[in-house]
């Protein structure tokens, strides 16, 4: 369980994390989404008690993280897969941070097996790719058999064959009764992994709901049309008064008419002769829930002039 | 958060069985890092040859230049001290030192490990006790093979010409121990300047010009500045490991050799407890 409540955290004059909270449960994952810039890795680093909070208080199984004299057995954590030394072996690397810890260094070689690195385990963490830099910390996050484990931005780097991997590892622990945090700024990746999302944008909380009560939230529900005569249909659909936004690419091409039913739309279309190849509703995606909350917290949005 | 209300609750704190903090534990994780870089076991080797070398250069160098002194000249055998412990090779060793123990910091906080470290044992002071008390035992072990190494290696080579000093004179003890503590002393300090400035280039230059281009800035001839100059560590060693007692009537413009054990103990102890302070306060 971690609770965040009223967390606030500036950098000089910058506010990084605005009045920040929101709740974290076990037995589930929970999301955390946001642009970049949004405060995610911020909001981390402050429940890990690494960056002291301007205001309000972020605890961990209902004491701040930093009161624990050793970590690993209350929290593991990845927050950046760089943050090791290039010089070491995974296995030098794994029972430096064991022993601190108390733990033995055969969990060392459990833990190697367990993200499969145990035959890398004797080689300098410097040769590791991005993806099994990614393995190496979320083996460090798995020594002290935690409770609560948090990641931020696992996934990035990781091949399909890894990314299908730690997502049923994330759904395992969360079914263990732990409670898994992790931050992404990719959308779909959240709708297959997790059961809860927190969002925000520029610092503020934005949601802190169930995925499919997020993706509802979209508000452009829209009818995919599939016909050969597109340029007739898109005249009739929007003197209909719809509005009609062509996508796919040449050859299959299809409409994306919003403002109109699906039975309308075929209605109009059997009128007129015109011949349809594909009519589907399309439910709202999360990226077009979170592309749509987020629209006004955008910390970098390209083409923006300033 | 009333969004999330629908939940089951579950219980706020579970226990976590938790062996009680050992200190022990931190310091062997720390003997791990510090064992496991390839570089660090190449750096000592290549350091302890090079000081020993360089007390051996010397003493052969006055082997040879032995006939042509005066009779006065060769009973003193001031220079034996100075050949077992030649400044080249000790600044050498402040050098190294230092840096290695800058390095035990640095490195961690330009590579973000630190943070790694500080997810795993949340109590940061005792991270940089550990950091210290391995650079302190290693320093310490290594600085008296390589003083006691040079001090035989020059000794049994002007033993030639019976110019040797023997072990057992209280000015050739006192020599050895401000030598053999000169590594750890410098380490600690390395280490604290590490911490306190995080940075690679300027922590290492920081060292540097602490260490051995600050002393010779000061000159002894007044009173303030032979002060300063008197409580740099580089000061306080050639004062215990090269120089007799200074004849009466020098003045104050000599460091004692009470004020230079104090220096000793001073520099490390102050770069420590300042880095204990920052690092409790300062965000990660």
């Amino acid at each position: 369980m971690i609770e965040v409540i009223e967390l606030t955290k500036s950098y000089g004059g910058k506010t990084a994390v605005d009045q920040l909270s929101f709740t974290v449960r076990p037995g589930l994952v929970t999301g955390f989404l946001g642009p970049n810039g949004a405060g995610k890795t911020t909001t981390l680093r402050v429940i890990l008690g690494l960056d002291a909070p301007t205001g309000g208080t972020a605890a961990v199984s209902g004491v701040p993280f930093r009161s624990h004299p050793r970590g690993l057995r209350h929290v593991g954590a990845l927050l950046d897969a760089g943050h090791v030394h290039g010089g070491r072996t995974a296995t030098a690397h794994l029972t430096a941070l064991a022993r601190s810890n108390g733990i033995s260094t055969l969990r060392v070689e459990e833990v190697l097996g367990e993200v499969g690195l145990a035959e890398v385990a004797g080689r300098r963490i410097g040769t590791f790719s991005l993806g099994m830099k990614q393995r190496l910390g979320i083996a460090t996050a798995l020594l002290g058999d935690p409770p609560v484990l948090m990641f931020d931005e696992p996934i990035n780097g990781m091949d399909p064959e890894g990314v299908l991997w730690v997502r049923l590892l994330f759904r395992r622990l969360a079914a263990e009764g732990r409670t898994v945090f992790l931050s992404s700024h990719l959308m779909t990746e959240m709708e297959q992994t997790a059961d809860q999302l927190v969002v925000i944008g520029q610092g503020r909380l934005i949601a802190a709901e169930s995925v499919q009560s997020f993706a509802a939230r979209s508000t452009r529900l829209s009818v995919i049309v599939g016909t050969p005569q597109a340029a007739e249909l898109t005249a009739l659909l929007t003197a209909a008064g719809a509005s009609v936004e062509p996508e796919g690419s040449p050859g299959a091409e299809r409409l994306a008419v919003t403002g109109l039913p699906a039975d309308r739309i075929g209605a109009l279309a059997f009128e007129h002769r015109i011949l349809l190849h594909e009519l589907a509703i399309r439910r709202a995606s999360l990226e077009e829930a979170f592309m749509e909350l987020t629209a006004d917290s955008v910390e970098y949005l390209a083409g923006r002039s300033r | 958060m009333t969004t999330l209300a629908s939940l089951p609750p579950v219980s706020a704190t579970a226990p976590v069985a938790e062996p009680p903090a050992r200190f022990g534990d931190l310091f062997a994780a720390e003997w791990i890092k510090m064992r496991s870089l390839r570089s660090t076991a190449w750096t000592l080797v290549l350091t302890s040859l090079f000081v020993i070398g360089s007390a051996a250069v010397a003493s052969l160098s006055h082997y040879h230049s032995q006939p042509h002194y005066s009779a006065l000249g060769q009973r003193l055998h001031l220079f034996s001290l100075r050949d077992a412990f030649p400044v080249a090779g000790y600044l050498t060793l402040m050098l190294v030192a230092g840096s290695i123990g800058a390095v035990t910091a640095v490195s961690e906080y330009s590579s973000g490990l630190i943070r790694t470290t500080m997810v795993a044992v949340p109590a940061r002071g005792s991270v940089v006790l550990a950091k210290a008390a391995v650079l302190a035992a290693v320093w310490t072990a290594l600085g008296t093979i390589i003083a006691t190494a040079s001090f035989a290696v020059s000794q049994s080579i002007l033993d030639g010409w019976h110019a040797g000093f023997p072990i057992a004179h209280p000015d050739a003890l006192r020599a050895l121990t401000a030598s053999a503590l000169l590594a750890p002393v410098c380490a600690l300090i390395g280490l604290g300047l590490g911490i306190l400035i995080r940075h690679s280039a300027a922590t290492m230059v920081t060292s540097t010009f602490t260490l051995l281009m600050l002393p010779p800035i000061f000159s002894s001839g007044t009173h303030w500045s032979a002060d300063v100059r008197n409580a740099m560590v580089q000061s306080a060693w050639g004062r215990l490991a090269q120089d007799g007692e200074p004849s009466p009537g020098s003045g104050f413009l000599h460091p004692t050799a009470a004020g230079s054990w104090v220096t000793y103990v001073a520099w490390p102890l102050i770069a420590i407890v300042l880095a204990l302070v920052v690092v409790r306060y300062r965000d990660v």
